[in-house]
């Protein structure tokens, strides 16, 4: 079952690949909103500023909610971990609104941005994190951050705490990057993969647009 | 807490490690991937690719380098050397480097900082500064060491903060393959002009060495190439050593 990488012009998308590719999965990256259907996960990559996500217009977020609201899979990596959220102040733009809160700039009592290895600090079980042994440390590279809420899965500490890992439902986000964390960043891969494959196959989807749903189906869920 | 980082500088010339003494004198050290392989089996932390001699004879990073370390490891990879322009850049990243480090190319021409960074984000951007002692102040060169930039080292490394970039690669010329110890001076002078991390470069030669820039030097990374290259120490007990002393580091 292929997962779709959203390529949304933000940063480079090799390393992501090859992440994914050294855990056996399949990508194929979408052209357009239309080519989601089928997509047995969806991964939304993405450094750098959160204005690039003005890219993920009314299209894409349509059919993005859409999929989830499948039970499709969706794994927001980095800037695609703030993007599940309702903004950033970062820009004044929309974020999917998949998570209640804000992102915000890290405190300017430590040095932003914040690079290098830190640990986790598993706030609730979860199966992104399976295998992820305790206090493993991950690699960062970012200058905002999203608030520790009940969504929250670990939380890291950088000047303030902050989620380092999300889940809603079938909505994940880490706001590191698992494709260069070395082997605990591999196992958060996998996990994923994993959660695709046991996705039901019922769940494969038909574009959005070419399906009679309720309209309410389609809205983010209720935060 | 966020951990210092160790990150290991493989200088590659015509596709073998090298390494060399003031930046002069380089000799063979070793294959870049068996090495890059062996490091991070010992745990380094990050891996920078040099182009040693790319400015000089106008070569570009080396691209099958890249692309055969980056498929095996899964920790972060900077390349630098013989990055000139936007397209050299995209042409390392494409290949799989997450940063690029822009030394000459951004002494001669500032705004190709503020232009990879609005391409790839911040975070693949790095300024590497060569500095070298004057009295009480830092001067800068460029093309490996060779030209004196007629720059300031605070004062450059400020301008490459305000113009986007995202870490300040900074290596004393003095210091360069010496082992006789990180100029920390120079170090925490950068460090604390700037908000952004500064990863210090030049003179690694025992662990106390590390343990001095993590700590008066004020720096958030520390790269080292000879001290491991010829196994005399591995990334591993100096991180041990590291530890034991009270610096955060990922074991």
């Amino acid at each position: 079952m292929k997962i779709a990488l959203i390529d949304y012009r933000a940063g480079n998308l090799t390393s992501v690949r090859k992440g994914f590719a050294a855990v056996g999965a399949e990508l194929f990256t979408p052209s357009d909103p239309s080519a989601l259907a089928g997509a047995g996960g969806i991964v939304v990559p993405g450094v750098g500023h959160f204005g690039a996500t003005a890219f993920l217009d009314e299209g894409w977020r349509r059919e993005i909610q859409a999929a989830v609201a499948d039970g499709v899979p969706l794994l927001g990596i980095c800037l695609g971990l703030q993007w599940l959220f309702e903004g950033s102040e970062e820009a004044p733009l929309p974020g999917l609104g998949a998570l209640a809160g804000q992102c915000a700039r890290l405190p300017p009592i430590v040095k932003v941005p914040h690079v290098g290895w830190n640990s986790l600090e598993v706030t609730r079980p979860s199966s992104l994190l399976e295998d992820v042994p305790a206090g493993a440390q991950v690699y960062f590279t970012h200058s905002f951050a999203a608030p520790v809420t009940a969504d929250c899965v670990a939380a890291t500490t950088h000047g303030v705490r902050f989620a380092a890992a999300v889940q809603r439902g079938n909505v994940w986000g880490v706001q590191f990057h698992p494709e260069k964390s070395g082997r605990p960043g591999l196992q958060i891969l996998d996990n994923f993969t994993t959660l695709v494959r046991k996705q039901p196959a019922a769940n494969l989807q038909t574009p959005a647009a070419n399906r009679e749903q309720p309209a309410a189906n389609r809205e983010p869920r209720a935060t | 807490m966020l951990s210092k980082r160790i990150i290991a500088c493989l200088d590659v010339r015509d596709g073998s490690v090298v390494k060399g003494i003031n930046f002069e004198g380089l000799r063979r050290a070793g294959d870049p991937a068996e090495l890059a392989e062996r490091y991070n089996a010992e745990g380094i932390d990050e891996l920078v690719i040099l182009d040693v001699t790319a400015t000089i004879e106008g070569r570009r990073a080396l691209e099958a380098t890249i692309r055969e370390v980056s498929s095996r490891l899964f920790i972060p990879l900077a390349v630098g050397g013989g990055i000139r322009a936007e397209s050299d850049a995209a042409a390392a990243i494409e290949a799989g480097a997450d940063k690029v480090s822009i030394n000459s190319a951004a002494l001669s021409d500032p705004a190709l900082v503020t232009t990879l960074a609005e391409r790839y984000g911040s975070q693949a951007v790095v300024v590497a500064v060569d500095a070298k002692r004057n009295g009480d102040r830092f001067d800068v060169f460029a093309r490996s060491g060779r030209v004196a930039a007629n720059r300031d080292a605070v004062e450059w490394a400020v301008e490459a903060e305000a113009r986007g970039a995202g870490e300040i690669l900074l290596t004393s010329i003095d210091r360069d393959g010496t082992r006789s110890g990180f100029d920390c001076a120079l170090t925490a002078a950068v460090s604390s002009a700037v908000s952004i991390p500064v990863i210090a470069s030049g003179g690694a030669g025992t662990f106390d060495h590390f343990f001095d820039v993590f700590t008066g030097g004020k720096a958030d990374a520390a790269l080292a190439a000879s001290i491991f290259h010829y196994r005399e120490y591995t990334i591993r007990q100096c991180k041990e050593y590291l530890a034991s002393v009270g610096v955060p580091v990922r074991l």
